[in-house]
């Protein structure tokens, strides 16, 4: 590696640390700042980042789209859920073990068929797999609850009881801890997209048969990533389900999966924070379109088709445009 | 052998359906490349615009025969409606990655489910005038709704006629030769904008006419389109993807199955045809009668 090489790399961590300081900042004290609904929407915010990293290493960083992510969401929901109502655990811990565990083993299982195939096929296989998930837990109502789901109550947080007030305990401690679990995440995945597994990773999205030819083994790389990716997405979903206080066959049908590349697209799956500010951005629409109107498909919809039309490159494309736009009239 | 009898003809009269929707998105598919998210919600609104039109009939005293005759205006909006979306929405997607194009369908169908909702409210729409107006026939001592036949019939002449239309007109060559090469059939000569703006429309047409034919035995209701349109994809994954005979097989094997399915194993009915689904991907991922190519 030579000087300015290192010199860059050097300037360029300093760059993302005088980023991540400020805002590392602003969400440690945002409960004491906005109101308790807001903490709350930005929970959720946060639950939905984990999921949008997740499916983001598949489509941005292999270049593989997959309308099936809603099945590891909601296999993380449903097994909290299922330890909660079969094992009567209450801990976070162990659901965040369980789901972890749950959501490789399903992912293993969809990947070993999936990533034989890629574009169209992938994502119609992916979303196929995903719709079995969602009928089982349709139809087998005397395990899953059926369209009513299971109730999952407050957990306990490093062994230490939730406070009464459910309200109180999830905009406070409840935030935190989705907050550190976020920041480990997010972490993990830097760590993974730049590691050598990670550049072979966009070796493959790029040209398929150079990776090849490079000696990369592209079928069982890209069945890695889609594990990875399977496991935030399961992560994502567990943490929901304490959130949301219900797993219900809503995040398993193959609709939800859409919304996880809604996210995605909108906040700009080229970059590495782009499905962060989507999840968060979009959760914040969806809470006011939702709260604005029944007829909030229509809005969203509508930004989606201006957004595929106009934005292709999403909210991070849009702020890098207009930043190399203020840099050149510098 | 009466039951059998029922059994066989419901699985028919489901596949019949079944082939106007994932027949319209294969043929789509096929054409221009598009998977069409939104190709259910074309269904739905084939249902909704041909139940409200009876209704209307209806209210204004208009006689049975007329209320028959207003089937097909379902299927003539959505074509209308597919025929604007191809023209307006999808037609700069022609050059970009495929992930825009099924973004800016998936975009399409939360629009279109919601606008049905605005134009005629949540409360589902009914039209079983018609289909009381039918009858019933005996079919080997047991009571069969006449009306079941006629949408049998329908997807049988379906059909016939878009295969009469494909392999057997000047339209249809074109149609083919897009499909195949379409830089090399644009530079002799063809007008592929012309065609993809036709085989779109053609597509919505028969989702629409499916959804047309169908509400007089069960009512327009919201959600419809999105449950059609994964299973219109199970269709079209077991048949291939891009090929109406695959369609038309594909349509009848889930027709049986879902028949069969639902009297032997009601709970594992929609797991069922989605296993199925996946192992032909697995073991022909082109579909029964896909091309290898795709």
């Amino acid at each position: 590696m030579n000087t300015t090489e290192s010199i860059a790399k050097a300037r360029s961590r300093w760059r993302i640390l005088a980023w991540i300081v400020p805002v590392a900042v602003l969400l440690l004290a945002a409960p004491f700042v906005i109101d308790p609904f807001q903490t709350l929407t930005l929970t959720y915010g946060l639950v939905a980042a984990i999921g949008a990293l997740g499916f983001n290493l598949l489509l941005g960083y292999t270049g593989l789209l997959s309308f099936g992510h809603s099945a590891f969401f909601g296999t993380g929901a449903y097994t909290v859920a299922f330890l909660v109502k079969y094992l009567k655990i209450a801990s976070m811990e162990l659901f965040l073990a369980g789901s972890v565990l749950v959501s490789a083993l399903i992912s293993i299982l969809f990947g070993f068929v999936c990533v034989r195939y890629t574009r169209i096929f992938f994502g119609i296989l992916t979303l196929a797999l995903s719709q079995v998930l969602w009928s089982l837990a349709f139809k087998f109502f005397w395990v899953t609850g059926g369209t009513d789901g299971l109730r999952v109550p407050t957990p306990t947080l490093l062994g230490a009881a939730p406070t009464d007030d459910k309200m109180e305990f999830l905009a406070h401690r409840y935030y935190y801890y989705v907050l550190a679990i976020f920041a480990i995440c997010v972490a993990l995945m830097w760590v993974i997209v730049h590691s050598p597994f990670g550049k072979a990773l966009q070796a493959i999205r790029d040209n398929e048969t150079r990776a090849e030819f490079i000696g990369i083994r592209i079928r069982r790389y890209r069945l890695i990533a889609f594990v990875i990716s399977g496991i935030f997405t399961g992560v994502a979903g567990a943490l929901w389900a304490p959130l949301n206080g219900l797993a219900s066959p809503d995040i398993l049908v193959w609709t939800f999966s859409g919304e996880i590349v809604f996210m995605t697209v909108l906040g700009g799956f080229r970059t590495f924070v782009g499905p962060i500010i989507g999840a968060i951005a979009f959760t914040y629409l969806k809470t006011y379109a939702v709260g604005f109107t029944v007829y909030w498909q229509l809005l969203l919809g509508t930004v989606l088709v201006v957004l595929v039309l106009a934005l292709p490159t999403g909210i991070m494309g849009a702020v890098e445009r207009v930043a190399a736009k203020l840099k050149k009239a510098r | 052998m009466g039951v059998f009898a029922i059994h066989i003809l419901n699985a028919l009269l489901y596949s019949s359906v079944l082939f106007l929707i994932a027949g319209g998105l294969s043929l789509i598919y096929g054409v221009m490349r598009i998977l069409n998210l939104a190709h259910g919600n074309l269904y739905a609104l084939g249902a909704f615009v041909t139940a409200w039109a009876i209704g209307l009939a209806l209210g204004a005293g208009a006689p049975n025969v007329v209320l028959f005759l207003l089937l097909p205006a379902g299927a003539l909006a959505a074509a209308v409606a597919g025929a604007v979306i191809e023209r307006t929405l999808l037609r700069p997607f022609y050059k970009r990655p495929e992930e825009y194009q099924l973004l800016m369908t998936f975009g399409l169908l939360m629009i279109l489910e919601d606008l049905i909702r605005l134009v005629w409210g949540p409360n589902p729409l009914s039209a079983t005038t018609v289909y009381a107006a039918f009858g019933s026939i005996s079919i080997a001592g047991d009571r069969y709704p006449a009306y079941n036949l006629v949408i049998i019939a329908v997807g049988i002449v379906a059909a016939i006629f878009l295969w009469a239309f494909i392999y057997r007109t000047r339209f249809g060559v074109l149609l083919r030769a897009t499909s195949q090469d379409k830089r090399m059939a644009s530079a002799l000569g063809v007008n592929v904008n012309r065609i993809y703006i036709q085989a779109f429309t053609l597509g919505c047409f028969m989702a629409g006419l499916g959804g047309a034919i169908v509400v007089p035995s069960q009512s327009a209701v919201l959600g419809m389109g999105v449950d059609a349109l994964v299973l219109a994809f199970i269709v079209v994954v077991i048949g291939g993807l891009g090929s109406l005979e695959g369609a038309l097989a594909g349509a009848l094997i889930v027709g049986v199955v879902r028949e069969a399915g639902i009297t032997l194993f009601p709970e594992i009915e929609l797991a069922v045809l989605y296993l199925i689904a996946a192992i032909v991907l697995l073991v022909r991922p082109a579909g029964i009668f896909g091309r290898a190519s795709a």
